[in-house]
């Protein structure tokens, strides 16, 4: 049975929507939802912002969403310069779905230093 | 004299309504119906007095029939099937012109279909099993207010089911303790909470109270956590213009989303409640009350695949449709085939669905599926496999039976919900891999571990009292 000693208290934390209650995803878990976009037919594209402006709608997009790129690695390179360039910004990653017109895959993949 | 003579005196329907040669018009509407008839009365016989009955026919010939052409306003019964492994029933199939049937309004559609002829005598039993709806009469209805792709933009949802739940107990609470309840469930990781249906606005909480302490409650979780949430403010109310009141204030108090029970509540008030959601940018969650009473038996009534069809185009952007594993009833097969018809934009014939005609949805926004009622932790592999990422997963007891409290609760089946859709995304099979997934995601999280422990014994394994009828 538990007791008041052995009951544990939730502390409420700031998260960032989907996975926000996994630990960080690694560099090869990251890899693996950029291979679902492609698999899926999706659009890959990237977005940053500062911390500070993590609730809005619109995040700043990196270049234009890579229509047709098929090659994970191109991905990967993109999202790197998005981090090195932005290292204090979220970085997310998202795969725009054209046909339902929303987003399959949306999260953020780094989290800028504050 | 011309075959328009008018001779009074009963005739057999099967002259009239029996049109095995019909070919059906795009624009007709089309329904099967299983039918039971009584004892000793021809298949065709039933089925057209069927027809009949939810058209233009009564039990005489009457001389005013002659002042205008039946034959442009009868239904017709057109087809007559076996229903595998019963050899008692048949389904009919039967045409009705697009002239039957007033535009935008599905309580004249239903007033048709299973009014009177529901308890006509010749009849044992009938039980309407679909509806094809026409895209003619699919463009005069409104449909959900705002729709799954306006719904996850303006809630900030992507590529996930979201999570929600119940406040339990559902009678009872005082409006600030409710608010406590809601606040400690979205600063857990929902995304969204819901009034019980039976919460309305009864002696030891009225609506006002209770929608004025959700908004405080809604507000404080949005602003710790970072993220949307939004609570199910139950309009449904004993007249419409309560109901409207209850909705403006909800509008006032910025919030995103109210409910309705569709079906104690009429489709004359949901229509116009979703017309008023379309206009005011609220979203409309809708629960379905009632509906066992209508659709559980086998042989009589509605199957849900039909009121749910009704629902879409009455509008609403959430409607409960079972969970299939949890407490309630729901076969697997017959829940997608339902599950379908609420999101895709053509559902083709399948009657291993239960699926009895092509329908095409043209432009209408589709609904979120809503899986409710007795689930835990241990389910999310298979409902998140079951209903997809356009779906609300609502754990009531699952959620707020956690032993240490309702914000645990929820971030133990948040954690569960994304550690699913991770391992999806990754090809990993999750109703076969269940227990590895949940395992691994339980180490860095003693909430979920908790709520492993606690729900592992609970499970609801009794049969489905409505099968899928097959040989």
């Amino acid at each position: 049975m538990q007791n008041t000693s052995t009951m544990g208290d939730y502390q409420t934390a700031q998260t960032l929507e989907t996975f926000g209650f996994l630990p960080k995803l690694t560099q090869d878990e990251i890899n693996d939802m950029v291979a679902y976009i492609i698999a899926n037919g999706w659009t890959p594209a990237i977005e940053h912002d500062h911390p500070s402006n993590a609730m809005n709608h619109y995040w700043t997009m990196w270049k234009l969403p890579f229509f047709g790129e098929s090659n994970l690695n191109r991905v990967l390179e993109e999202l790197d310069a998005c981090r090195r360039a932005y290292p204090d910004h979220h970085v997310r990653l998202i795969g725009y779905d054209a046909y339902t017109q929303t987003q399959g895959v949306c999260f953020v993949a780094y989290e800028g230093r504050s | 004299m011309s075959a328009n003579t008018y001779k009074a005196g009963v005739k057999e329907y099967r002259e009239k309504y029996w049109t095995p040669d019909y070919v059906p018009l795009d624009t007709d509407l089309l329904a099967c119906f299983k039918v039971t008839g009584q004892p000793g009365v021809p298949r065709e016989e039933v089925a057209a007095a069927v027809a009949a009955e939810s058209s233009t026919g009564t039990w005489s010939t009457v001389w005013s029939e002659y002042l205008t052409d039946l034959e442009f306003y009868k239904g017709r019964a057109y087809r007559i099937e076996d229903v595998p492994g019963d050899s008692e029933s048949f389904y009919t199939f039967i045409a009705y012109p697009l002239d039957l049937f007033e535009e935008g309004s599905i309580v004249n559609v239903l007033t048709s279909l299973v009014g009177n002829v529901f308890g006509f005598k010749a009849l044992k039993h009938l039980r309407l099993e679909d509806i094809r709806f026409p895209m003619a009469y699919i463009k005069t209805c409104g449909g959900p207010p705002a729709g799954i792709q306006v719904e996850r933009d303006r809630l900030n949802k992507y590529g996930r089911p979201m999570l929600g739940c119940t406040i339990k107990p559902k009678l009872g609470l005082s409006a600030k303790n409710y608010g406590r309840a809601v606040y400690e469930c979205l600063r857990g990781g929902l995304d969204l909470t819901k009034d019980d249906e039976n919460v309305n606005s009864q002696p030891f909480m009225r609506w006002r109270d209770r929608f004025e302490f959700v908004a405080e409650a809604i507000s404080k979780a949005e602003m710790e956590t970072g993220e949307r949430k939004g609570h199910y403010l139950n309009v449904t109310a004993s007249t419409p213009e309560e109901m409207y009141k209850r909705a403006e204030f909800a509008k006032e108090l910025n919030q995103p989303i109210i409910m309705h029970d569709f079906i104690t509540g009429g489709f004359t008030a949901n229509t116009g409640l979703a017309n008023w959601c379309r206009e005011n940018g609220v979203l409309l969650h809708i629960h379905r009350a009632m509906h066992a009473v209508i659709d559980r038996h086998p042989k009589h009534g509605i199957h849900f695949r039909v009121l749910a069809k009704c629902l879409r185009l009455s509008g609403g952007d959430h409607l409960h449709t079972g969970t299939v594993v949890g407490k309630l009833e729901g076969d697997r097969n017959s829940t997608l085939g339902f599950v379908d018809q609420l999101r895709e934009s053509f559902v083709p014939e399948d009657r291993s669905r239960g699926v009895f005609f092509d329908q095409d949805w043209g432009s209408l926004p589709g609904v979120f599926a809503v899986a409710s009622g007795g689930i835990h932790v241990w389910h999310m592999p298979a409902l998140v496999t079951i209903f997809g990422d356009d779906s609300v997963l609502q754990f009531g007891g699952g959620t707020q039976g956690h032993p240490w409290g309702n914000a645990a609760g929820a971030a133990a089946n948040r954690v569960a919900l994304e550690a699913c859709v991770k391992a999806r995304n990754q090809g990993r099979e999750l109703e076969r891999e269940s227990r590895d997934i949940l395992t691994e995601a339980a180490r860095t999280s003693p909430e979920l571990a908790m709520a492993m422990e606690t729900w592992k014994e609970i499970k609801f394994e009794f049969e489905t009292v409505d099968k899928l009828d097959v040989g």
